[in-house]
């Protein structure tokens, strides 16, 4: 299966990241590398194998229903980009 | 003293031969000389090293010392270190000073070791080489034109040059074994789920794994009782009980049953590499082991597989950058959304970016089964190969590395090529087993070669038991590079 240049443009849309032409294109060549490595697991047959989604077969845990972290929220926002009234501040979303 | 092992050092400590704060100053000395030229830390403070040295001078005094007291350990900068600045290699987090600990940080806190600096490495843990970080490439000790090896380099070219006595590093895919293999270190990476994951900055959650760096195998093996152990806040910490394990070092391999897998001395295998791997399995049989034929008949599948999941993963944990809590943020944007596109694509290297688009491409509708289900499903294949051929062997050897170190920018920028060094390395970590790497020569070229040994889940205490038997016999371990 081949990649086309949309598929890069659309893949990074998706992914929140911004690339001009020519960044598409040069990664259009390496990605293309990168699936034709990928490739190859298509010709194995796994048909009734359990997908493997884990190294252990753990089960979430659960805890009780508690306090059990301090707000701290002053020490976490002091490293934001753009911080108001204990708020995070992004562009205006809502005209 | 630099080539000195954490016993002696320790004994050093404890005897008042020396004190912490000295031995502090005597590394940062050797930092402040070969950094510039080998680039493994990032970040040197100075007086937070010597704050932690006092505090364990004092514990030392009041008698209170664990063997790790007042040692200074390089920090990988992938663990979150209270008031460190902690980049994981990236400009996203190029001015991210940590509010927290991560609970490896916190175990080594609390026996009084002493923070010597964080160590460089790939952006986010991508790379086998090193070359993918924002703060430059790290030199090989050993060869200045070489890479360490990624993406724990900084941690493996601190030890190698002996700028720490030992060092923390994380793998996901071989991060920890190829470059101590590279650098001619010992390291290992311990069962999945034993060194809890909280504030280790993630790359793919369902792979990375924590574990230390040191010149020896009775080094490690103090390092490993310290770092595992369990914890609530990660929520695949296997909770079992705390192992000593440096209890079965001295045991004698008498009968030791060492499965040597075909495919992973075929095609591709360097000459030289083949021949010291070779030379130390003969140690082995010389000290009692016998040596099994296995067959890991998928291994050649694992690249693709990690290459889905690995970036899957990678592609999730990673949207958390955005440019709104933390870490990096545009300068110009018109709305949201080019903020988060402009704040990412500036923020992010190049194979920190193409992994992302990888991840989300194999995870998008319509390519989820052929992609993600399927690496899933290989992943059971490959991880079944080992426990078939547990079945006839105590512990399998190989090489860590299909060759020594390559030449930094040797692997250009074409990224299977890359991949393709990390064949020996990445089924470990989709089976969850522990492996481990240590010194077994030097190639044609005169560049360390690495040993690998795999276990059995849990076997840590065994493989550390087989890797000082081989210590005892040989000195590779304790050869420095000119410096």
């Amino acid at each position: 299966m081949s990649i086309s240049l949309s598929d890069v443009k659309r893949v990074a849309s998706l992914a929140r990241i911004a690339v001009s032409d020519a960044e598409a294109e040069a990664v259009l060549n390496q990605l293309s590398g990168i699936f034709g490595l990928i490739e190859e697991m298509q010709a194995v047959d796994t048909t009734g194998i359990e997908p493997m989604s884990h190294a252990q077969e753990i089960f979430l845990r659960l805890r009780n229903d508690e306090v059990t972290e301090q707000d701290q929220h002053e020490a976490f926002q002091k490293g934001a980009p753009q911080v108001e009234a204990g708020l995070y501040l992004v562009p205006k979303v809502i005209e | 003293m630099f080539n000195a092992s954490l016993k002696d050092l320790s004994a050093m400590l404890s005897g008042g031969k020396i004190s912490s704060v000295e031995l502090t100053r005597e590394f940062l000395g050797r930092i402040d000389a070969l950094n510039p030229e080998i680039n493994a830390f990032i970040t040197v403070d100075i007086d937070k090293s010597l704050m932690q040295a006092k505090l364990a001078d004092a514990m030392i005094a009041s008698g209170r010392a664990h063997p790790l007291t007042g040692i200074p350990v390089a920090q990988k900068d992938i663990f979150c270190a209270k008031d460190w600045l902690t980049t994981c290699g990236s400009k996203m987090l190029s001015n991210f000073v940590s509010p927290y600990d991560a609970h490896v940080i916190e175990r080594f806190n609390s026996v009084g070791a002493v923070n010597i600096g964080k160590t460089n490495m790939d952006e986010f843990a991508m790379g086998s080489s090193n070359e993918t970080s924002h703060y430059g490439s790290v030199k090989n000790p050993w060869d200045r034109q070489a890479v360490p090896g990624g993406s724990s380099g900084g941690s493996a070219a601190a030890v190698a040059a002996r700028m720490a006595p030992v060092a923390t590093g994380t793998d996901t895919g071989g991060s920890i074994r190829q470059p101590a293999a590279l650098c001619g270190i010992s390291g290992i990476k311990p069962t999945y789920g034993l060194v809890s994951r909280y504030g280790m900055i993630a790359f793919a959650s369902s792979l990375d794994q924590g574990g230390p760096m040191a010149k020896s195998a009775e080094d490690l093996a103090l390092m490993l009782g310290l770092m595992t152990g369990f914890d609530s806040r990660d929520s695949t910490s296997l909770d079992r009980p705390v192992e000593d394990y440096s209890r079965d070092l001295d045991k004698p391999l008498d009968g030791l049953r060492i499965g040597l897998p075909r495919e992973y001395f075929a095609e591709g295998l360097s000459a030289d590499v083949e021949e010291a791997v070779r030379a130390a399995i003969s140690e082995y049989e010389k000290m009692g082991a016998t040596i099994v034929d296995v067959s890991l008949p998928n291994t050649k599948l694992s690249i693709p597989v990690y290459y889905v999941l690995a970036p899957a993963e990678a592609s999730s944990n990673l949207s958390r950058y955005d440019g709104v809590r933390y870490g990096y943020r545009a300068k110009d944007y018109k709305d949201l959304t080019e903020m988060y596109e402009k704040s990412r694509s500036e923020g992010f290297g190049a194979e920190v970016k193409r992994r992302i688009m990888v991840g989300t491409y194999v995870l998008s509708h319509g390519y989820y089964d052929a992609y993600y289900m399927q690496a899933q499903k290989l992943r059971r294949l490959i991880a079944k190969d080992f426990s078939e051929a547990f079945k006839q062997c105590d512990v399998i050897m190989g090489p860590t590395s299909p060759s020594t170190a390559f030449n930094l920018g040797e692997k250009g920028d074409d990224p299977v090529q890359m991949y393709l060094s990390d064949i020996y390395t990445i089924a470990v970590n989709l089976a969850g087993l522990p492996g481990m790497s240590i010194p077994a020569g030097f190639g044609k070229n005169g560049r360390p070669v690495g040993l690998q040994i795999v276990g059995n889940y849990f076997s840590e205490a065994k493989m550390l038991n087989v890797a000082h038997q081989y210590q005892k016999l040989t000195d590779w371990h304790l050869k420095m590079p000119a410096i």
